[in-house]
């Protein structure tokens, strides 16, 4: 119903000397369907806070205009609905159908039409609770899709959504997709941004390309832009369907065992898994959300201790502490043998700036101070985070904090390296960037294990892959190695409720289909 | 470990009593309490207190439990008066250097802490039985308190729970990093103390996005507001606060009448 | 240093000091077992458990300079005493008093300035009145039965102290670090950081 036009408009943040975005003129009308791109960095985030309206004042420096039916983004807040990136800093209320009722009150919508709203739009996003769910207890899927929920209850007359399903397992995004595409209206105006454009597509009729520098660089329906611009466009940055990315396997046999998993558990977050870790062999963990994955990642960091079973490292791994388990070790030994990169960025930083930041784990490790400012200064360089060495990394956009937490744990190239979901996120030329690191990482003896979902990811990189499952209550055997390969059908959309009552992991050797669809969850495949 | 949840029974008669009410009939009682230093008085608001506590749903094992810290508070008192109490009337009972207990200071003690158990009993039980998010509403509702204040606090509540979690994430991260203390105990405590800083700048930073993500849904943005969840005051809530006084008033009135009352001001 | 237009109170001024406010109300509940812990430890005099008081006094200071608005460190203080409460603090209403009593004593000091300053000088007026709002409750509620000069004046002495020392002084280098974070970037105390 409503329609943007923005003329000439700019926004620096504040604390910055560079523009977020700048001279954009762009028009988009009541009920077009925009997919957002541009590089990591390039303003997209920025771009959708100017329109909903919340770009504090007082917060930055603006230039041009942005109007939304005429109006002034901050008093057209009523028609705007917005997602951000982060769905946990959008919950308000405790419980789950309050957080949903709660832009329903601000509005003054009638007190006897709110709860029928309320079911309403947790009916359309598929929300597998009632509505008395406390918000803390919600895994991140789950916080994403009352997050949608609460938006589309408003019935927003343009919709805003950033990377809505960059955290969620496949089954989970189609769902949310689905969700999106049902909830529009034919005259509800989108605005969408996504890097993973095939994904994407279905729900959109016209393609917009940011410039990192400024402007708007391509602007057209999807076909037409990627037929004119595909190459260029895949150079800058931007996932153009059809550009296929080259893999990255193993050219070596795998080496020794460094780390070796025996029903490693953590109840009730994580059921016993068997597991081993090789080096020079990248290994990929695969599941739903909420099957422990993370948790998963955190054993295997030596962060969390064991709750079942035991971890053992090998002798040239642990060193001089061989005979005590990860967890026990001093941080600054642990941090010298295995790095870690945790699945949100933010709760991975601890200094001031991204510099900082970058050479805190090698001064930790005890390496001299020329030898820290030269691995700074390269993966800086690398992951081109120069231009924000003095940026603080809570400012930083969704993909800069990502390359800066999997560079922070390169930085003291660790022999084993774990990473949760390194490559969320990320436009195409900073994710081949990570993945050419990581395999250099592995072609040079280390161990790697990677958390994901991205099924690109899995198909360039991985060596072997691990798949868990949900844990569920009535599990009794472990979860083991196995030789089964990766399961091939594809399950309903949707089958990962809640209620899945798959069970156990499966390990498969060897390459991954690369063009199949990501493995679902596998059910009872665990016995060898 | 903190827990949020309410203790009680929640279809225990009084349990169910609006929020507002709940919390003015505590204050009440406690303020007509806060008068008094003798031992009669709160000796009876006591035994009222227990007398009560099935009709709010709680179980005396509950109540202990969340009671226990005020016995330490009481074994401080004691001490403190033995070594400093002004009054110290009546027949010694022991003499020993500075040590000097007489009967006086033995009354003066019990009633200090009595009147502290009396006082924290009813907030203690209100504050167990109560839903945050309820008392907001009715905050609003029933005791016109600001909207908006009313509402930012009861979303920013919700981090309590996160900020536990939090703090096991920073210590993580950082020793991911390679930093910890070892067995320095000086390194230790710079670390905890590096670690709640690290917990309050994330909780503010939590902050300014979650109002960013309340003005995205309206808030604040002039609309009157309508509410979901209704809380209603009614006379049954009135009569809780009345006889919340009366009791009292009738604990006060006892011990006036037994002459053992001992006013705290004059 | 500036002062905001406005006296209402934006969004975020009011999460922020809610945000403050159950913060320091987790780290309140946690001292009033510390408290009780080191009964025994202060034995030998026990007014100078009064140390420890400045604690529960910082949100009121520490709200005042951040949200540099008229009822911030009256609001935040009483806040956390109540959040406290919910916690299951041991001494469960009385601390809502206390808190507002407390909270009057820095609001107090932010006036006197017009809510125009917000240096050391000031920060350390409010961290003293507010432990004199704390030392008047005490000394009226907690301690009457105490002999006076022994340790009615001494702990209300005390109190004050550990208040100017810890929650005025505590306070302005507290919001200076976190200035430095980058946080307070929506705020005036925020401001005047070096461009990247
Ligand atoms: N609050 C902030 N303060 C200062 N700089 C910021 C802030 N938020 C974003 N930036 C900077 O503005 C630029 C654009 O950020 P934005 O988040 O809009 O990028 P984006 O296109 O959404 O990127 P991504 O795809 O990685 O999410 C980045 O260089 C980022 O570092
Ligand atoms: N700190 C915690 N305390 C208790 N339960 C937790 C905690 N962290 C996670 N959980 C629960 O444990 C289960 C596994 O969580 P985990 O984060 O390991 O899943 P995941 O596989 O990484 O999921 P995702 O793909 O969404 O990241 C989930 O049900 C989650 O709700
Ligand atoms: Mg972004
Ligand atoms: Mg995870």
């Amino acid at each position: 119903m409503s329609g943007v036009v923005l003329r000439g408009f700019g926004w620096r943040h504040g604390g910055r000397r560079a523009w977020a975005v700048r001279g954009v003129d762009l028009r988009v009308e009541s009920g077009e369907r925009v997919l957002l791109l541009g590089a990591s960095g390039a303003g997209k985030s920025t771009l959708l806070a100017a329109l909903a309206g919340l770009l504090p004042e007082d917060s930055g420096e603006q230039e041009g205009t942005v109007e939304i039916d005429g109006l002034d983004p901050r008093k057209a807040r009523e028609r705007v609905g917005v997602v951000f990136q982060d769905p946990e800093t959008q919950l308000v209320m405790a419980r789950s159908g309050d957080d949903v009722a709660f832009g329903l009150e601000n509005r003054g919508v009638p007190a006897e039409e709110i709860w029928p709203r309320v079911d309403e739009a947790l009916r359309r996003v598929g929300f597998p609770y009632d509505r008395n769910r406390p918000t803390a207890a919600l895994s991140g899927g789950e916080q994403q899709r009352l997050a949608l929920a609460g938006t589309l209850a408003l019935r927003p007359g343009l919709l805003l959504l950033d990377e809505p399903t960059a955290n969620l397992d496949p089954t989970g995004a189609t769902l949310i997709r689905r969700a999106v595409a049902d909830a529009l209206d034919p005259d509800t105006t989108l605005i969408l941004v996504e890097h993973r454009v095939a994904e994407a597509l279905p729900l959109v009729d016209r393609v917009v390309v940011l410039e990192p520098g400024g402007g708007v660089r391509a602007d057209g329906p999807p076909e037409a832009v990627f037929a004119a611009h595909g190459d260029a466009l895949a150079a800058a940055g931007v996932w153009v369907p059809g550009h296929t990315v080259p893999p990255r396997h193993a050219t070596t046999p795998p080496g020794e065992t460094l780390l070796a998993a025996d029903r490693l558990g953590l109840p009730p977050r994580l059921t016993p898994t068997d597991l081993r870790v090789r080096a020079g062999e990248a290994l990929a963990v695969l599941g739903p959300n909420g099957a422990g994955k993370s948790t998963l990642a955190l054993l295997l960091g030596g962060l969390l201790r064991p709750g079942t079973g035991a971890l053992t490292a090998s002798a040239e791994l642990a060193g001089r502490d061989a005979r005590t388990p990860p967890h026990r070790w001093r941080a600054p030994a642990l941090a010298r043998r295995i790095g870690s990169v945790f699945q949100d960025p933010e709760h991975q930083f601890v200094t001031g700036t991204v510099r900082d930041e970058l050479a805190l784990g090698p001064r930790r490790t005890g390496r001299s101070e020329a030898d820290v400012t030269d691995t700074v200064d390269a993966l800086l360089h690398r992951l081109r985070l120069d231009r924000l060495a003095g940026a603080n990394p809570y400012t930083l956009s969704g993909g800069e904090a990502r390359r800066l937490s999997v560079a922070t744990a390169l930085a003291t190239a660790p022999r084993l390296l774990i990473c949760d979901e390194p490559t969320f996120g990320q436009d195409r030329r900073t994710w081949l960037e990570l993945v050419d690191l990581l395999a250099e990482l592995r072609d040079a003896g280390h161990g790697v294990v990677a958390v994901t979902h991205d099924a690109d990811f899995v198909a360039a990189l991985a060596d072997r892959t691990l798949t868990l499952d949900r844990p569920s209550a009535d599990l009794d055997g472990p979860r083991t190695a196995g030789p089964a390969g990766p399961s091939g059908s594809a399950g309903p959309p949707g089958s990962a409720g809640p209620a899945s009552d798959g069970q156990g992991a499966s390990e498969s050797a060897g390459r991954p289909d690369a063009d199949g669809p990501p493995s679902p969850p596998t059910r009872g495949a665990g016995a060898p | 470990m903190i827990d949020l949840e309410p203790v009680a029974a929640p279809d225990a008669p009084l349990a169910r009593r609006n929020p507002v009410a709940k919390v003015a009939a505590a204050l009440v009682f406690t303020l007509v309490l806060v008068a008094t230093l003798d031992p009669v008085a709160p000796a009876i608001a006591i035994a009222i207190e227990l007398a009560v506590l099935p009709l709010f749903g709680v179980r005396y094992r509950v109540l202990a439990r969340r009671a226990w810290p005020l016995l330490a508070g009481a074994v401080g008192i004691l001490v403190t008066l033995v070594l400093f109490a002004a009054d110290r009337s009546g027949p010694v009972l022991v003499d020993a250097g500075p040590v000097l207990v007489t009967q006086g200071v033995l009354v003066t003690a019990l009633g200090l802490v009595l009147r502290m158990l009396a006082v924290a009993l009813p907030g203690i039980v209100v504050f167990a039985t109560t839903d945050p998010t309820e008392l907001a509403d009715a905050l609003i509702q029933n005791a016109k308190a600001p909207a908006r204040f009313a509402i930012g606090a009861l979303a920013a509540f919700r981090m309590v729970p996160l900020l536990e979690q939090e703090w096991r994430m920073i210590s993580m991260a950082r020793r991911a990093r390679g930093v910890d203390a070892g067995r320095n105990p000086l390194a230790k405590l710079r670390l905890f103390a590096s670690t709640a800083f690290a917990l309050l700048v994330g909780a503010i930073r939590r902050g300014t996005r979650l109002a960013v993500a309340m003005d995205a849904r309206g808030f604040d943005a002039g609309t009157p507001r309508t509410v979901a969840r209704r809380q209603h005051f009614t006379r049954a809530d009135a009569l809780l606060v009345v006889t919340a006084a009366l009791l009292a008033g009738a604990a006060l009135t006892t011990s006036i009448l037994l002459g053992t009352f001992r006013p705290l001001i004059g | 240093m500036s002062h905001t237009d406005s006296n209402r109170w934006r969004t975020v001024d009011i999460v922020v000091a809610s945000v403050i406010a159950v913060a320091f109300g987790v780290v309140f509940w946690a001292w009033g077992l510390l408290w009780s812990a080191t009964d025994a430890a202060f034995a030998f005099f026990p007014p100078a458990q009064a140390l420890l008081y400045g604690v529960w006094l910082i949100p009121a200071v520490l709200a005042g300079l951040i949200i540099r608005k008229p009822g911030a460190a009256l609001y935040c203080e009483t806040v956390a005493a109540i959040v406290s409460a919910l916690l299951g603090s041991q001494w469960a209403s009385i601390v809502i008093l206390q808190g507002l009593m407390q909270g009057i004593g820095a609001e107090l000091a932010f006036a006197a300035f017009r809510y125009r300053s917000f240096r050391l000088p000031v920060a350390v007026l409010a961290g003293a009145l507010t432990g004199l709002g704390a030392a008047i409750f005490d000394f009226v509620y907690w301690n009457k039965a105490y002999e006076l000069t022994s340790y009615r004046i001494p702990y209300a002495l005390i109190t004050i102290v550990s208040a100017t020392v810890v929650a005025g002084l505590g306070a302005h280098l507290l919001t200076r670090a976190l200035a430095n974070t980058g946080v307070l970037d929506r705020f005036p105390a925020g401001r005047d950081r070096a461009l990247v």
